[in-house]
């Protein structure tokens, strides 16, 4: 199969929406697409397979130009080599199972008994070959999920497409489709898009993150340093970190302190590098652990932004001033809601700064904490994850 | 004081409000536990409001009385020589192939034209709506005469055809078709595009991705959605073409075995043979009655999309 790598640089209008974007995904590589509603995820999927055409730039796959605004060049989503997952299957209710699944081959100019052979063969092999005579009214939530993946793998596309796969599915029906289209998303060769809101899904399916809030891409990169290092608020809150932006105070050469945005401060570990080149960027770590600012570098200008990120965990909760301890940041807070998680219960913190903190049930009975309670917090200098926005 | 409270609420409680339990049998309690009831929208015969009771009474009242005079006129004594009778045959015969055909040529032109309306962007489509509408509001007769000047042998359309393939058009079974398809082809445009409309272009789409071109969309996913309403708009095309009089009457005449449809035995039977035209209105009648039941049973009540 030839280079099928997708390239992107385009904006997508959508009624007075536009989403613009400049990305490339290689081959085999799963993209997830985060972002909050409106973001332009669904916009970017239906401008790729030819459902809405592009205002301005182009796209190409393995480069064969899909869409060209400047050249005038459209192609039909009918004659794109694109799988596309709805995130509300759209299985045609009037087909069986087979009659869906052999529609893209069908379509796509095979015989209707080489058809049905193909499609038999999809639906084996996602394991659903009982299902061939059903109509898609008699399938549950994971089995149409199933089908609608074998229909669009079944007119062997070069780009896959998944809008949401998962979104319909009850939690424990996810957990076992997850494992399922993580195998069939690693063998597909070509680039893939998958749109999700959930952290989880992106996390686990997912070679590399792209975030977009509001049209625009405000996170590129792979899912570990995304669960990180969060570039924007939604994607701290979406990770479960607290994030805080604001700018280096201290002289060059002393432990640095980072002025909070909104009022408070926090001392950061060693002083920040001074140059683009010191600090990576986001875009620029290929992978593993990103060399955050742990004070290789000195002379880190005065005034520079940088964003701080801190595990809800890893911030102390005392009702008293801590004494002889090693953080180096302690302020005080008032409890402004409490919620009950999994094992833990996570604090609504208000102070200079704000948190959220995790803290064990047990604590809150010791601790008596409540809505309105006042508490001391402290955090580790090298608890704080710093990086440049 | 208390302006919140209830028309007939006692002031300071909620007596006004409650009233004793009715009575509810078992079975209509189990009724009202199905699917798609509740007690408090619809249900069984008790909680019919009145006001909308009483109306929809006197409407079926309205409607079936006139029918149930017929049969009661029937003279059933004479029924079967009058069914028998070969110009009873005859008009039957015509009427029932002539709005069958009808019936196909509204299909074949007028799902595209559905289609046209409901899904292309085009200026003056309002207007084109409008037209294709007008049919219904106009009387028969006065489409039977449009149809006489345009295809008449000396109309616009029909002098040509009179010359050049030397057809006359008027006064023959095909203009009976052609009057039945005028008056009929609304009833099948306007339930396919309103479905058209409705139809969720979602599934469109999703062909789309696959591979299909427009035509294949249409026949494979599009068609197949709407088939239901399709099949309700054919029904009602078919019996308006069965009963079809003022267009056929002016624009194919009255001939015996040539176009003279049920309706028009009727009016001429009604003249100088009551009893006919009882026996030929019953016949009418029943074969109604009968494609109508079967077919709402067959096709719109079991239709694909549950």
């Amino acid at each position: 199969m030839a280079d099928l790598t997708l390239l992107v640089e385009a904006a997508v209008r959508r009624g007075g929406f536009t989403l613009t974007l400049d990305v490339t995904v290689p081959p085999g590589q799963v993209l997830g697409v985060l972002g909050p509603n409106g973001s332009g995820k669904t916009t970017l999927l239906r401008a790729l397979a030819g459902l809405a055409p592009v205002a301005t730039g182009r796209i190409s796959l393995g480069g064969t130009v899909l869409d060209d605004a400047a050249a005038g060049t459209f192609t039909q989503a009918a004659q794109r080599p694109v799988g596309y997952v709805f995130q509300d299957y759209r299985l045609f209710p009037h087909l069986t199972v087979t009659e869906n699944v052999a529609f893209g081959p069908r379509a796509r100019g095979m015989g209707r008994a080489a058809g049905r052979a193909a499609a038999r063969e999809w639906l084996a092999r996602l394991g659903i070959a009982d299902l061939a005579g059903r109509k898609p009214a008699q399938l549950s939530g994971g089995q149409a999920q199933r089908v609608a993946l074998a229909r669009a793998l079944a007119g062997q596309p070069e780009l896959l497409l998944l809008d949401e796969p998962m979104s319909a599915l009850d939690a424990r029906t996810r957990l076992e489709v997850q494992a399922e289209l993580r195998q069939h998303l690693a063998d597909f060769p070509g680039p893939c898009l998958l749109v999700t809101h959930d952290p989880l899904e992106a996390l686990v399916l997912a070679d590399r993150l792209l975030v977009l809030e509001d049209g625009k891409v405000v996170q590129d990169g792979p899912p570990a340093r995304v669960a990180r290092q969060p570039a924007t608020e939604y994607v701290a809150r979406l990770v479960g970190l607290n994030l805080y932006s604001g700018s280096l105070a201290s002289a060059a050469g002393e432990p640095a302190t980072v002025t909070v945005d909104g009022g408070g401060a926090f001392t950061v570990p060693g002083s920040l590098p001074a140059d683009e080149e010191g600090l990576p960027g986001i875009n620029a770590c290929p992978s593993g652990r990103p060399q955050g600012a742990r004070g290789d570098i000195p002379f880190a200008p005065p005034g520079r932004r940088v964003l701080i990120a801190v595990r809800p965990s890893a911030i102390v909760v005392g009702t008293e001033p801590p004494h002889g301890i090693s953080a180096r940041n302690v302020w005080p807070a008032r409890v402004a809601g409490l919620t009950l998680l999994a094992d833990r219960v996570r604090l609504d913190l208000r102070g200079k700064p704000d948190a959220f903190v995790d803290v064990t049930a047990a604590a809150v009975a010791e601790l008596s904490l409540g809505p309105g309670s006042r508490v001391w917090l402290s955090v580790k200098a090298t608890d704080l994850e710093v990086y440049r926005p | 004081m208390n302006a919140g409270a209830p028309r007939g609420g006692r002031p300071g409680g909620l007596g006004g409000w409650f009233a004793p339990p009715r009575r509810l049998s078992p079975r209509e309690r189990a009724r009202l536990t199905g699917r798609g009831a509740s007690p408090a929208t619809a249900g069984g015969r008790l909680s019919v409001p009145a006001p909308l009771l009483v109306p929809a009474v006197i409407a079926v009242a309205f409607l079936v009385l006139p029918l149930a005079g017929l049969v009661r006129h029937a003279p059933w004594g004479r029924l079967g020589p009058a069914l028998a009778s070969a110009d009873a045959v005859q008009a039957l015969t015509l009427s029932l192939w002539t709005a069958t055909v009808s019936t196909g040529a509204c299909i074949v032109i007028g799902v595209p034209l559905a289609w046209v309306l409901a899904r292309a962007r085009f200026p003056g489509r309002p207007l084109l709506r409008a037209l294709v509408t007008l049919p219904l509001v106009l009387p028969p007769v006065v489409g039977g005469v449009a149809l006489l000047l345009a295809l008449g042998r000396t109309g616009f359309i029909g002098r040509y055809l009179d010359e050049w393939f030397g057809l006359t058009i008027p006064f023959s079974p095909l203009a009976v078709v052609l009057a039945e398809t005028f008056v009929a082809m609304p009833f099948l445009v306007i339930t396919v595009e309103g479905a058209l409309r409705s139809a969720d272009q979602g599934f469109e789409e999703a062909a789309a991705t696959l591979g299909a071109g427009r035509m294949t969309i249409f026949r494979r996913v599009t068609l197949p959605l709407v088939a239901p309403s399709l099949a309700a708009g054919a029904v009602l095309c078919w019996a308006r073409a069965l009963g079809e009089f003022g267009a056929t009457i002016t624009f194919a005449g009255s001939f015996p075995g040539k176009t003279e449809t049920m309706p028009i035995a009727v009016y001429y039977a009604l003249e100088n043979d009551p009893d006919a035209a009882i026996a030929l209105s019953l016949i009418l009648l029943v074969v109604s009655i009968t494609v109508l039941v079967s077919l709402r049973e067959r096709w719109i009540r079991g239709s694909v999309v549950q």
